[in-house]
């Protein structure tokens, strides 16, 4: 019986197993050129003074140390951070809160939640361009909705002091439906027993959430928020369109500032220097929230 | 009866006309010398591009080229542009370059073709074509220090005031300002919060800013750059009264928010007659003349920019067709470079209000004037600015660089910061970046 059930790995002419590296060896050569090639050219031009005319001399770790002290780009690391923490923290909590109301039966459920994730479906760029025509301080319609509360207008993404916040607003209003379409497929799958006993008890709507549903969709919200964090880092598009890291440098991000390097001031070997710190930086994030989520299942 | 002289002369009544079109023929310029030949054309996203793709059909019939045409945003064309160039395979045979931003990295990097052997080619250029009708500093930014042509210009935008006469009327001023003073002076009487009302409405956003104040900084009769493209000027006794005073009619009679305002904002604002004074380029016109996009239709007033303390002259800004060094076929290229900077398709460019043609010949053509949608006073206001023109932007490779640091003071200025710190702070930021440039 067992020996039916063994695996048996043929050898000598009938080694198919050995010879089936042919069928993945066109995928290992598109995963060659399209993902290692371009990061190990990367790396080789980090290392390099590497402009779109003349020489390109080997410069070491030069425009890595040059990074230390290039004030431009320390602001943009901080305000990169700032926007990942904002921007991570509001869809988190608005989308567990929207996946508890959702995972609850009333009329009218199924419009509600397709309404909700309509803005995740949009196409960054254009919702981007229909944000900025909002909030433009004399003609947008914020502002005519502002005043026409009885509210002083905002000056929204053309002010420095509002602009991360606004634009945070915008990224937590495309993505909050991720965190919610998540959390509410972790919602779906809990046992009911532990809310049975809950009642039995006597607990309230409060308790029940705060020590049965959230401990039991923790590793749902981990996976939303791994997902968002390694986004918002990322943001390029809509910064890019609303802002483009204006005013002043209010909003620029390492990836706008990167963009710019290496392709408005054609500084190619810096730019690219930045890259692999930011590539570093995301998988060292990427890394300490699964791991945190891995201890999360153990215990 | 017929007499032989009567015959021999019948004959040569109905040969003349055969005779006369084959003597044209060989005098006429032989547009169809490449026929059957395939170029690709890359331009940016403006409306001479939209020319070109509305008539590169006619290009074809003409010559019988295939032109396959490619229209880019500006931000993206550029970078680009030179990643293929820097390749030295680029994928087009035209390219249309916003010299006035380009310009000393066109040269540096040789990318592109000299053109003074195609046109001192009579097989290849047109007789027609018209080389001393461009405007001379149309024609000093296409041309390197060493005199070689690296691209017809096809467009000279000129900073310009756009007003609305109503607003002006309203507070009494029967003409828009001659000087800056002036200038601040009606923009301040015009301002009105309440309304949501501004006297004056400019760029504000950093890098698109640099060039409304280098105009402003021209009529203090000085560039933000030595002639020598190695010191920059950009904290002097000029450039900080220069900046104060930007930052006055910005400040004091700007709407809110206009740190963030790039030349869309403005546009919007002004076309919406929430403005009363505009100064940009001359280029963004015919949006102000569409009664579907725009609200001042008939209030609508077009000026030269004012006089300043020490200078008067306009901000121009210059673009050009070249032909990549390495491109495969640069005689039909040639030929379509030679087609869009043509006398015919300038003044089209005019006619279409697509643009500011380098050409001056366009400009005294009355049926132009007559057919286009543009005023009386939009062509006088081209006239006259063309003569103003003083470049806008410095010759330097990284302009980018320079219109981003600068830029970012000019956006704190605007916000309140002392003028004299931003602009010492941006310039000792950004000249060791011009000093590393210039090294090479």
């Amino acid at each position: 019986m067992s020996a039916t059930n063994a695996v048996v790995i043929p050898s000598g002419p009938r080694a198919y197993g050995r010879r089936y590296w042919l069928f993945a060896l066109p995928a290992a050569l598109v995963v060659l050129l399209v993902i290692l090639f371009p990061w190990i050219f990367t790396l080789f031009m980090s290392v390099h003074e590497w402009k779109v005319t003349g020489e390109t001399p080997f410069v070491g770790l030069a425009n890595y140390t040059k990074m230390l002290s290039d004030e431009r780009f320390l602001g943009a690391v901080w305000r990169t951070l700032i926007f990942t923490v904002a921007s991570v923290v509001a869809p988190l909590i608005l989308g567990v809160w929207a996946a508890v109301c959702f995972s609850n039966t009333f009329k009218g459920r199924g419009l509600a939640r397709t309404l909700f994730v309509l803005p995740m479906m949009a196409t960054p760029v254009a919702i981007s361009l229909v944000w900025t025509m909002m909030f433009h301080p004399q003609l947008g319609v914020l502002n005519y909705i502002l005043t026409s509360v009885g509210l002083p207008p905002s000056t929204w993404v053309y002010d420095a002091a509002t602009v991360i916040p606004t634009l945070v607003m915008v990224e937590t209003w495309q993505w909050t439906p991720l965190v919610m379409l998540i959390v509410l497929g972790g919602i779906a799958s809990l046992p009911t027993d532990p809310y049975e006993a809950a009642i039995l008890d006597g607990a309230n709507a409060w308790q029940m959430f705060r020590h049965i549903t959230l401990p039991l969709v923790m590793p749902f919200v981990m996976v939303a928020a791994v997902i968002r964090i390694i986004d918002a880092l990322k943001t390029f598009d809509t910064i890019y369109v609303i802002t483009l890291g204006g005013p002043g440098s209010a909003s620029e991000t390492i990836n706008i500032l990167l963009y710019q390097t290496a392709f408005a001031y054609y500084d190619l070997g810096y730019g690219s220097a930045m890259v692999v710190v930011f590539f570093v930086l995301i998988l060292l994030v990427s890394l300490l929230l699964l791991r945190t989520r891995q201890r999360e299942d153990l215990r | 009866m017929i007499r032989r002289r009567q015959v021999l002369a019948s004959t040569a009544v109905l040969a003349a006309p055969a005779i006369l079109a084959k003597a044209n023929a060989q005098s006429a310029f032989d547009w169809k010398q490449f026929k059957g030949q395939s170029i690709e054309v890359n331009y940016q996203l403006s409306p001479r591009g939209d020319l070109v793709r509305n008539h590169i059909k006619e290009f074809e019939e003409l010559t019988g080229i295939k032109a396959g045409f490619e229209q880019i945003p500006e931000q993206q064309q550029r970078p680009k542009v030179a990643m293929e160039m820097a390749t030295g395979h680029p994928g087009f045979d035209v390219v249309n370059v916003g010299m006035h931003v380009q310009k000393r990295l066109v040269e540096s990097a040789k990318w592109m073709e000299d053109l003074r052997p195609f046109i001192a080619d009579k097989s290849l250029t047109n007789p027609d074509f018209d080389m001393g009708d461009f405007s001379a500093p149309s024609m000093k930014v296409a041309t390197g220090s060493d005199g070689k042509i690296n691209v017809i210009p096809n467009n000279q935008d000129l900073f310009i005031v756009f007003y609305n006469k109503e607003l002006l009327a309203e507070k009494g001023f029967k003409a828009p300002p001659k000087t800056y003073d002036e200038m601040y002076t009606m923009a301040k009487a015009m301002t009105d919060p309440a309304k949501g009302i501004a006297g004056f409405v400019g760029r504000g956003l950093k890098n698109a800013n640099v060039v409304l104040f280098d105009n402003i900084l021209l009529g203090f009769d000085q560039e933000t750059v030595s002639a020598d493209g190695k010191t920059l000027l950009t904290d002097t006794p000029a450039a900080i009264e220069a900046a104060t005073w930007y930052q006055k009619i910005m400040k004091d009679c700007g709407p809110a928010g206009n740190i963030g305002f790039n030349w869309n904002e403005c546009q919007t604002t002004f076309m919406q007659g929430r403005a009363a004074m505009w100064w940009d380029g001359i280029g963004f016109s015919a949006p102000l003349l569409d009664k579907t996009k725009s609200r001042i239709v008939e209030k609508v007033g077009f000026a030269p920019v004012p006089a300043g303390p020490k200078a008067h002259n306009c901000a121009t800004f210059i673009e050009g067709i070249g032909i990549p060094a390495n491109a495969k076929n640069k005689k039909a290229a040639w030929l379509f470079v030679q087609w869009i900077t043509g006398k015919g398709m300038m003044n089209e460019q005019l006619r279409a209000g697509a643009g500011t043609p380098p050409r001056l010949s366009c400009y005294a053509r009355e049926d132009i004037v007559k057919s286009s949608a543009f005023p009386k006073e939009w062509f006088e206001t081209t006239g006259i600015s063309l003569k103003l023109a003083r470049s806008g932007l410095p010759v330097i490779v990284p302009v980018t660089e320079f219109r981003d640091t600068i830029g970012t003071g000019l956006t704190n200025i605007v916000g309140g910061a002392d003028p004299a710190t931003e602009l010492k702070k941006a310039t000792a930021a950004f000249q060791p970046v011009l000093d590393k440039s210039n090294a090479g």
